[in-house]
């Protein structure tokens, strides 16, 4: 039986660690890759990292923190942000990255996920999908809203729609990541989260929210995740993988411990 | 001359595990000349991607029977997820022929419980059936890095090393003689799969 996945998320601008609380205010915290090998060696089981650099002429800095990365870190890494095109793709995957992560290019270009897909497989792109709580209307059916650049943009596409969408189109795997929840650290969005990964047949990361083990607990159970993302509670030190695995093992989950 | 030849076949993780190498200091290089590889001490066949595919370009560069001589003449050979599954006979995978270098076949998972999702892709243990030199530092608990739709089914169970769960019990670990294949990906499996890299870079090919 599978594992559930602990993923830690960096957000990466002109090549530092940021954390974003609510996507308003970020402030960066430190070097990615030291970051990155910490939590491999504490058995992280997997890495995202966002590249939130605004401008496009630092984009190359990211490439070299994605093969600094590659050569010190033996678990699977995805990459996100920025990706505009299936080039952009196949730069980040032969710098090393297993997957990549595409959102709001993703939204404006939908082909862009069935041309990844073709090109390195479906177990190597991942769909993100930031998701607003809107309530139950004509263009949203689910309650749920997808939205763009960093929650500023509503798109008017429904959450659950554009996860079936995604899938089929070839993605691998879906990060759903809460607007709502983002930077709270009250928990992740259960019954979004549930709501999505009962309606597609591709694993389901949650994002957004996670503040303790109990946290992580429930969004792998009750809400159906195959995998959580967690940021700010690994990045201020406030628990190490280690002491997150032991809380959920403890709990009776089948989670990965490194020696 | 490289100690170790990574097949070079455009199968999709060949810098990863390059990676890992360099990593653990163990020279290796990345070739699809035949003349390269059969001067290697030892060989690994990687590959993520296509049965079909997959072959097509194997036999095209001639690798389909650098592999085979590499086999017959005793060189150590370690497959990879894909590079595993093509070593069999036939895959379902596009109804390919394959190497056949182990005889069986690769199925694709056929589950009934519909939480569990295909491909068995993320971290699962292994249960040793039988012990191997590559093998010797694996420990119980220890968890590998799975992403695939089908798996190996040799016909002799005594090619069968190791088992992954899910759902059913499906072999994770094949060999034969100087050969060792792995379902899973020892490149992205952290220590425990680095471990098996570093066991197959001394292993003379011989069993226990």
């Amino acid at each position: 039986m599978l594992s559930k996945r602990i993923i830690a998320c960096l957000d990466v601008r002109d090549g530092n660690l940021a954390k974003s609380v609510k996507f308003v205010d970020t402030k960066d915290i430190g070097d990615p890759v030291a970051a990155a090998k910490r939590y491999y060696e504490e058995g992280i089981d997997e890495l995202v990292f966002y590249d939130i650099t605004a401008s496009s002429d630092k984009r190359n800095i990211m490439i070299d923190t994605v093969s600094a990365v590659a050569a010190q870190v033996f678990i699977p890494f995805s990459v996100g942000g920025g990706l505009r095109t299936v080039e952009d793709c196949t730069a980040v995957r032969l710098a090393g990255a297993e997957k990549v992560n595409v959102n709001t290019a993703a939204v404006a270009n939908p082909r862009i996920i069935a041309q990844t897909a073709a090109l390195l497989g479906s177990q190597a792109v991942v769909l993100s999908m930031d998701v607003l709580r809107t309530g139950v209307g004509a263009r949203t059916p689910s309650g749920y809203e997808i939205v763009t650049h960093g929650g500023r943009t509503r798109t008017g596409l429904d959450a659950l729609a554009w996860a079936r969408e995604g899938e089929k189109l070839g993605a691998g795997e879906l990060v759903v990541n809460s607007i709502d929840a983002d930077g709270t650290r009250d928990g992740y969005e259960i019954t979004l989260t549930r709501m999505i990964a009962e309606g597609v047949r591709i694993p389901v990361i949650a994002s957004g929210g996670g503040g303790n083990p109990d946290h992580l607990y429930e969004v792998l159970t009750a809400g159906r995740a195959d995998a959580a993302l967690v940021a700010s509670i690994l990045h201020y030190k406030e628990y190490t993988v280690r002491e997150i695995k032991l809380a959920l093992r403890k709990r009776g989950l089948k989670v990965r411990l490194a020696e | 001359m490289a100690m170790i030849a990574i097949i070079d076949y455009n199968a999709g993780n060949l810098t990863s595990v390059k990676r890992a190498l360099d990593y653990l200091g163990l020279d290796s290089t990345v070739s699809a000349d035949p003349r390269v590889l059969r001067s290697a001490e030892r060989l690994i066949f990687p590959g993520v991607g296509h049965a079909t595919s997959a072959m097509t370009t194997l036999r095209e560069r001639g690798l389909d029977l650098v592999l085979e001589t590499a086999f017959t003449a005793g060189t150590p050979i370690l497959g990879i997820c894909l590079g595993t599954q093509i070593i069999l006979s036939r895959s379902e995978e596009g109804d390919t022929p394959c190497l056949g270098i182990i005889e069986g076949n690769v199925p694709r998972f056929k589950l009934t419980d519909p939480a569990l999702k295909i491909p068995h892709m993320g971290w699962d243990s292994v249960r040793l059936v039988r012990q191997h030199p590559v093998l010797r530092d694996i420990k119980p608990g220890d968890e590998f890095y799975f992403v695939h739709s089908f798996y190996p089914q040799p016909s002799d169970p005594a090619a069968v090393i190791g088992l992954g769960d899910y759902e059913i019990e499906f072999p994770a670990i094949i060999g034969r003689n100087n050969l060792i294949a792995l379902q899973f990906h020892p490149e992205k499996s952290a220590s425990a799969g680095l471990g098996i890299l570093k066991n197959f870079s001394t292993w003379d090919g011989g069993a226990c």
